[in-house]
């Protein structure tokens, strides 16, 4: 596969939430503020990326049978460099507690075991590291779009700032845990009535 | 009184599915019939119950600040929590590793029809979600903590066999082509998850 489609395909075509499903979970719970969002879509893409190129050049040493305790190791580390990174820069740019836990979650993010499984073990260094840098935009992708959706209706904001008009009432269903699926599963319904080879029989 | 509260709580009120949403790859992947969520269920209320107190106790006793200090009193000011991910990431793998041996040894029935969920747990967020969140939640003793496994897995049990049975009999209805299969499965849960929000009110 050329450099370029590696690249593109998860933006749309096999993008990780709405096509293969993978590593929904962090994805529903940190969009409701749109900074929430953009850290955690950092944090997941530094995450693949560098997973994904670390395993990729380890790829021909590590037993079959071992392979997810390597692999969990390695994306452990990753997520203990990003949560301390955030941590030490807390006193400038405040983050949420509950986003902690789900920065400490990126290490059962689906997304990141799948594409080592999926693409580093079989694929040389650097088209690793775009694949997984590729992957982790493209769950970026959707979650800015969710979290946009969620804070401007939610909150009447956009990071933190009011841009709805003063007399707006907020509503609440859309800051309620449900309807990010709801949400989700409207954005999987539009992607598919636009690429029909997607639809399930 | 507090066991009882603190385990209906976690079943309902802090559903891992409804309000956390952790667990959902797996969730959505298996839920396809009641027979193997079933079995996926089980086998998740079983290892967050032995891996939740375990790790509880490596909080206690290892990471936690000050938590070295019944070693030796210079070790008091020692705080290792930064290591938590990768311990328990570590206890979480291990744990699975040896109840797929054991289960393959000794019950191979099981075995042949949990098989290939059996290794998917280690990366089921639900279990270390559960480790996670229990480190905020500054449980008093490992029984707290098993009892909140204890509840957390049935509480993922009963959802992830709930969406099975709706997805069963949803093969029979009429879905949009475009919102076939996964989107009309998303669109459920959400339903479900509001459903859920009844229990918040709830205070025990």
């Amino acid at each position: 596969m050329k450099l370029k489609d590696t690249f593109l395909t998860p933006l749309l075509k096999g993008n990780p939430i709405t096509v293969l499903v993978l590593g929904v979970c962090s994805a529903l719970a940190v969009t409701v503020t749109l900074k929430g969002a953009i850290v955690m879509a950092l944090s997941v893409t530094v995450v693949t990326g560098l997973g994904n190129f670390v395993l990729s050049l380890l790829r021909k040493g590590i037993p079959n049978r071992v392979r997810i305790i390597v692999q969990l190791v390695v994306v452990a580390m990753l997520v203990i460099l990003v949560d301390q990174i955030l941590k030490s820069i807390e006193a400038t740019f405040p983050i949420d507690k509950q986003l902690s836990v789900y920065i400490g979650l990126i290490i059962t993010n689906c997304i990141v075991m799948g594409r080592i499984e999926a693409f580093a073990l079989g694929n040389k260094p650097f088209p690793s590291l775009v694949d997984g840098l590729a992957n982790g935009l493209g769950y970026g992708l959707i979650l800015v779009v969710v979290a946009f959706f969620r804070e401007l209706f939610g909150s009447g904001t956009l990071f933190g700032l009011q841009v709805m008009p003063a007399g707006y009432i907020t509503n609440n269903l859309v800051i309620l845990p449900p309807f990010a699926l709801i949400l989700i599963g409207c954005i999987i319904w539009a992607h598919r009535a636009f690429d029909k080879e997607l639809q399930e029989k | 009184m507090e066991y009882i509260s603190l385990f209906v709580k976690s079943i309902f009120v802090d559903n891992m599915i409804f309000a956390y949403f952790l667990g959902m790859c797996s969730y959505l992947a298996v839920s396809k019939n009641v027979k193997t969520a079933n079995g996926l269920g089980l086998a998740v209320i079983f290892v967050l119950f032995c891996t939740l107190p375990l790790n509880y106790l490596l909080d206690k006793f290892l990471l936690q600040p000050g938590a070295l200090a019944w070693l030796s009193p210079k070790l008091a000011e020692l705080d290792l929590s930064f290591l938590s991910f990768i311990l328990f990431i570590a206890v979480i793998a291990a744990f699975t590793q040896l109840v797929e041996m054991v289960v393959e040894r000794f019950l191979p029935s099981l075995y042949s029809s949990l098989g290939i969920y059996l290794p998917l747990i280690a990366v089921n967020c639900a279990i270390l979600g559960g480790s996670l969140f229990m480190q905020q939640k500054d449980f008093v003793n490992v029984g707290e903590s098993a009892v909140y496994a204890l509840g957390s897995g049935i509480g993922w049990y009963l959802a992830i066999v709930f969406l099975a049975a709706i997805r069963e009999k949803m093969a029979y209805s009429n879905v949009p082509r475009p919102l076939k299969g996964i989107g009309i499965s998303f669109i459920t849960v959400g339903l479900m998850g509001l459903a859920f929000m009844i229990f918040m009110g709830i205070t025990l």
